[in-house]
């Protein structure tokens, strides 16, 4: 077997134009876009609203397509969406007619796993992120919280070699937000899958991130690619403490230049 | 980390139901209300109203529709050869059963409507989802059944006696003609609007092309395809009737065109208030059906 490339995913000069509407202008929503994540790395993507972190992420996923550019996972390049790149979207995609538990083990399901072999998965899945209880829940008996948390267990119940996050905590207030962080920041200690997360939050990126990248205003491109030297494991109390501090300090300049310029 | 400390985060659950109590600043206990203002709050736009109420409310309609019905024909307002009282029709209704055997018609009508329902059923949702999910399936066969839909299954009618006879087939073809499309064409349209999220999501776990139609489009669709059934099978009642009407020699309609001739107006409108009770019941019947069948889709 070849040694594995140093790099797990590569995105490679991607861009990301759409057509106009009804003759309209086309919009152009990434410029070209160039990004290694080595394996156990969790890399944050941080940008203002409508830089095209959605659409990266998407194309990322096999979700939509670059204009020019192409996305490699392991060397193969990336055609469609797969299960070795589970998602966990922005909006609450979970499957309302199935349960908490059923959810979680879709991808496994699919792939044709036995029942009792994914009943101890999914089970595993349900503590880790604090659902016990709630296992035969319908979705819509969920808060927004649960909702997402449950979604992160089926991306993760799948094995998948890379996780992208995409605003998973977005719509959820201070408080809940910070539990999720921890909640995924312990998840990701235990077992360091590679991860790809968005966000708009400073702090967010900060604390979750071994890695940022900033992006600029639309149309996206990577503006700055810093290194997060903070130790793990990470405590929620990081947050007020100097280096994390400096570190907001610097990303806070990166980010008000680019909100001036997208208005 | 200490996991409860997340199963209580403040602010995960959602509040309390949107309190009417906030609303008014004296807040009496509800034992206490006044009746006025109970009907104010029953009252208030989208407010739920409670089971034992909700039935009152439905038969409360149900005696006033006879009792004015009482009034018209007792009070002596319109003539008894036009409208029979409740209580003739009561008697005429009784007479039926027992003398001239109309459990066996209404037996009819119940089996064809039901057959040619189910026939139609079986054929028109398999088509309808491969036509949500598949559009090339769509694009051939959606042009057509817009046009077949808006044929009048009850002006077939002769044609069908032309070809079928006035037999059974004749019976169950209306009935197939007149839900058939509809159903295909409603469900293609609720398969074709199941939420791309879900789909992508799908995708992002692994899921294959058929995978996503088996267990994404499907399960998504499948109790709106219920309701449609439901609302076709409604439809699938007044097609038997007219068909009954023409040409027929046992069925409710049959029944209704007989006793015209002899103007007994209690005959058909007995005949008509059973079509209408088998009609509730079995909506009755499917709706509780789906409660059951998707517990998770209903509120
Ligand atoms: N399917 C599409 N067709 C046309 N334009 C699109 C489409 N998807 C996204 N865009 C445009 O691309 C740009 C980037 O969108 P994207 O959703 O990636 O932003 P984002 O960074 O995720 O924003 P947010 O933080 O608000 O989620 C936007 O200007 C949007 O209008
Ligand atoms: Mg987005």
């Amino acid at each position: 077997m070849n040694p594995r490339p140093h790099a797990a995913l590569r995105v490679e000069q991607v861009s990301r134009t759409f057509p106009g509407m009804r003759g309209g202008a086309p919009t152009r929503a990434l410029e070209p876009v160039s990004l290694d994540a080595p394996d156990n790395s969790f890399i944050t993507i941080l940008g203002p609203s409508g830089c095209g972190k959605s659409t990266l992420l998407r194309i990322v996923a096999g979700l939509d397509f670059p204009s020019l550019g192409r996305v490699t996972l392991d060397g193969q390049e990336v055609h469609g969406p797969g299960r070795d790149r589970g998602m966990v979207f922005q909006s609450y995609t979970l499957f309302p007619w199935l349960t908490v538990a059923e959810n979680i083990g879709f991808g496994l399901r699919q792939k044709g796993m036995r029942a009792k072999e994914r009943h101890e998965i999914v089970e595993a899945f349900v503590d880790k992120v604090g659902l016990r209880g709630f296992q035969n829940h319908y979705p819509k008996m969920l808060s927004g919280g649960m909702q997402q948390r449950t979604a992160i267990a089926r991306a993760l119940a799948n094995d998948p070699r890379i996780l992208l996050l995409d605003e998973p905590f977005g719509a959820l207030d201070n408080q809940t937000r910070g539990l999720m962080q921890e909640l995924l920041l312990g998840i990701w200690e235990a077992d360091r899958k590679t991860v790809l997360f968005v966000t708009h939050d400073i702090e967010e990126a900060i604390f979750l991130g071994s890695r940022c990248v900033v992006m600029s205003a639309r149309p996206g491109r990577i503006k700055a690619d810093l290194a997060i030297d903070l130790p793990h494991p990470r405590h929620y109390t990081m947050k007020t403490s100097p280096d994390f501090m400096e570190m907001k300090a610097r990303l806070v300049e990166e980010i008000r230049a680019e909100a001036i310029k997208a208005g | 980390m200490p996991r409860s400390s997340i199963e209580t985060a403040p602010g995960e659950r959602q509040a309390a139901s949107p309190g009417a109590a906030s609303s008014s600043p004296d807040i009496p206990a509800p034992a206490t209300l006044s009746l006025a203002r109970r009907t104010r709050r029953a009252m208030r736009p989208l407010q739920p109203v409670g089971p034992g109420m909700r039935v009152l409310l439905g038969i409360a309609f149900f005696a006033f529709f006879v009792a004015l019905w009482s009034f018209a024909t007792f009070g002596g307002f319109v003539s008894r050869t036009f409208l029979a009282d409740p209580f003739t029709m009561v008697v005429e209704g009784w007479r039926l059963m027992t003398e001239f055997g109309f459990a066996y018609d209404i037996g009819m009508t119940v089996w064809r409507v039901l057959g040619g329902f189910i026939l139609a059923a079986v054929l028109a949702v398999p088509l309808g989802i491969a036509m949500g999910a598949w559009k090339p399936i769509e694009a051939f066969f959606e042009p057509f059944v817009s046009f077949a839909r808006y044929l009048p299954a009850s002006a077939f009618i002769p044609l069908l006696i032309l070809w079928a006879g006035i037999g059974e087939t004749q019976k169950l073809l209306v009935i197939f003609i007149g839900s058939f499309f509809q159903i295909v064409l409603m469900v293609a349209v609720t398969v074709g609007g199941t939420r791309r999220d879900l789909v992508e999501a799908a995708y992002t776990l692994g899921a294959t092309d058929t995978g996503i139609v088996r267990r994404v489009l499907i399960p998504s669709a499948a109790p709106q395809i219920a309701e449609i059934l439901r609302l076709v099978l409604g439809w699938a009642w007044t097609y038997v009737i007219v068909a009954e009407l023409i040409g027929s020699s046992s069925g409710i309609g049959h029944m209704i065109v007989d006793s015209q001739a002899l103007l007994n107006t209690g005959q058909i409108i007995f005949g008509i208030i059973v079509i209408g009770v088998i009609g509730l019941v079995s909506d009755f019947a499917f709706k509780a059906a789906n409660r059951a069948l998707f517990p998770w889709s209903l509120s």
